[in-house]
């Protein structure tokens, strides 16, 4: 059984080396699918950075009558924060609202100079993040529900709303398009690769024939072919494995100066095992898989 | 030991239109063990037909035919190399294996068999000797003439001991000497009891054999003679 596997494997490595130029260009398509499929992947990592931007931007504010106490409005934030659908609530007194808006007009001297005639007039706020648009809706309900609506002056959330929805609305069909763009491609990819070893073993249909006429079973017939196609595999993965990182390399900084605080090359290098393993599974796969189906029409002789 | 029974093929149609051919018709005979028999007739006489059927690479359109009480046409295609490593075949068009060498090629045969790597470089540097071509053995077909890669053919057919050689126009490509040297092969091999079919149409070969000869004509089986000459 072993000794039969070893040959298998050296007829395999034989036919691959002799047929060289064929082996290359298949390892190529092979290299071209996997490439492809792991662009998607880091892709994929770059729109949900991306996406998870836009969305931190979004929030609603609750703000609070003038005369309402700060331990009042604390024991609020402590029963949102337990809502499930809350992400994180920031507490802005009135203070700390003067603070923020001076630091945003001190330019410009005619708000400035309204504002020292009337005194801080901003209130006291709640800044509420939910995990998702929708989820707003029930923070909404429990404030509305809740014995301190009497302190509450306003919820700017029925304003922001439409623009809420908007982004969120664009942000999941983003996500959405990604996937099918890339369920679409790696299907593409698959084929042309199905096709590719098909083209190579359709050149070996004559000595398949031969081999059944002169007696070899299916089995020893089909052994070096899917040797050969996940040599195919191995060799495709590694390259592109390679490739893949000396192309990050090069292009990260570039592209880390744009996305501030997310290094599309550390993504890259903190998954770099799986994402070769998984690599090596799809072009391994792809190769034997291929030959299989391939080979079937030609050991009818 | 090789049975054919009331054998019709008939090509009806090629793929450009309807043409219809006899190749065998209503053919019967039966070969036994240790027998040397040679098939003569012009070309498309139907003498490959046999062998295709032989090997069960085709079907006949009527009749049976039987290896070993085995109808071959029953085997599973699965299971059908069970057969063919049973026979030795020398193909018209030799058949080798374009991406092998002459060596590999002959060593193709007992790799299938499961010999192991020693047993295979013993008999395939033997045999190799015998029909004269050591120095060619890491050659690839394309490399080799006519005439040798019919001896390295013969080699492949013979290296696994089977029980009957169907040599299909083993000498259409050698000169003289080898002609005579692979007869006294084949000969040799028969004595030890192997089955010999010989499909050919080189009349002086099967005048001086002396053995059966079957004649086929139009696919038709006109003559079956124990110690036969060639007559057409």
């Amino acid at each position: 059984m072993i000794a039969s596997f070893k040959k298998v494997i050296k007829t395999g490595w034989l036919n691959f080396v002799r047929n060289s130029g064929i082996s290359i260009a298949t390892c190529f398509i092979i290299g071209m699918t996997l490439f492809l499929m792991t662009s998607l992947l880091v892709m994929k990592d770059i729109t949900n950075y991306l996406i998870n931007l836009v969305q931190e931007k979004v929030d609603i504010s609750i703000y609070f009558r003038e005369d309402a106490a700060e331990q009042e409005i604390l024991n609020l934030k402590d029963q949102i924060v337990k809502i499930p659908e809350v992400k994180d609530v920031v507490y802005v007194s009135k203070a700390e609202a003067l603070d923020k808006f001076v630091e945003r007009y001190k330019d410009d001297s005619v708000v400035m100079e309204s504002l020292a005639e009337v005194g801080n007039p901003l209130r006291p706020s709640l800044n509420v993040k939910a995990w998702q648009a929708n989820q707003y809706e029930a923070v909404i309900t429990f404030i509305d529900g809740s014995s301190s609506k009497d302190l509450i002056e306003k919820v700017d959330y029925y304003e922001r709303k439409p623009v809420i929805d908007r982004i969120f609305k664009t942000t999941t069909m983003m996500n959405a398009l990604g996937i099918t763009m890339s369920l679409i491609l790696a299907m593409v990819a698959v084929l042309v690769s199905f096709n590719q070893v098909r083209l190579a073993i359709y050149n070996s249909r004559e000595e398949i024939g031969i081999q059944r006429l002169v007696g070899a079973s299916n089995w020893f017939i089909r052994g070096p072919f899917l040797a050969e196609g996940a040599m195919s595999g191995i060799f495709a993965s590694v390259a592109t494995t390679i490739v893949f990182s000396i192309i990050l390399l090069i292009l990260s900084p570039r592209f880390d100066v744009i996305l501030s605080g997310f290094s599309i090359s550390g993504v890259f290098f903190a998954k770099f095992w799986p994402l070769f393993f998984i690599q090596m599974l799809i072009g391994v796969g792809l190769g034997v898989f291929s030959s299989i189906i391939a080979i079937r029409k030609y050991l009818e002789v | 030991m090789i049975k054919f029974q009331n054998i019709s093929r008939i090509y009806s149609k090629n793929h450009i239109g309807s043409v219809t051919k006899i190749a065998l018709d209503n053919v019967s005979f039966e070969i036994n063990k240790e027998e040397f028999v040679s098939i003569v007739g012009k070309s498309g006489a139907g003498k490959t037909t046999l062998l295709r059927l032989l090997l069960a690479e085709e079907k006949p359109t009527k009749g049976r035919v039987f290896f070993d009480g085995q109808d071959v046409h029953k085997i599973a295609k699965s299971k059908i190399f069970q057969l063919r490593r049973r026979i030795g075949t020398v193909f018209q068009d030799y058949k080798l294996l374009p991406t092998k060498t002459a060596y590999e090629n002959i060593a193709y045969v007992m790799e299938v068999m499961g010999y192991s790597d020693e047993e295979i470089a013993r008999d395939v540097a033997e045999v190799l000797k015998i029909v004269g071509l050591s120095d060619k053995s890491n050659n690839f077909p394309a490399e080799l003439s006519g005439g040798e890669k019919q001896r390295i053919a013969i080699a492949r057919a013979l290296i696994h001991r089977p029980d009957v050689i169907f040599a299909d126009e083993p000498t259409g490509n050698l000169d003289p000497y080898h002609t005579s040297e692979i007869i006294k092969l084949l000969l040799n091999i028969n004595n030890f009891g192997t089955i010999v079919i010989l499909a050919t149409h080189n009349r002086e070969i099967v005048n001086k054999l002396k053995r059966r000869v079957i004649t086929l004509e139009n696919g038709m089986l006109i003559r079956d003679e124990e110690k036969g000459r060639f007559v057409l």
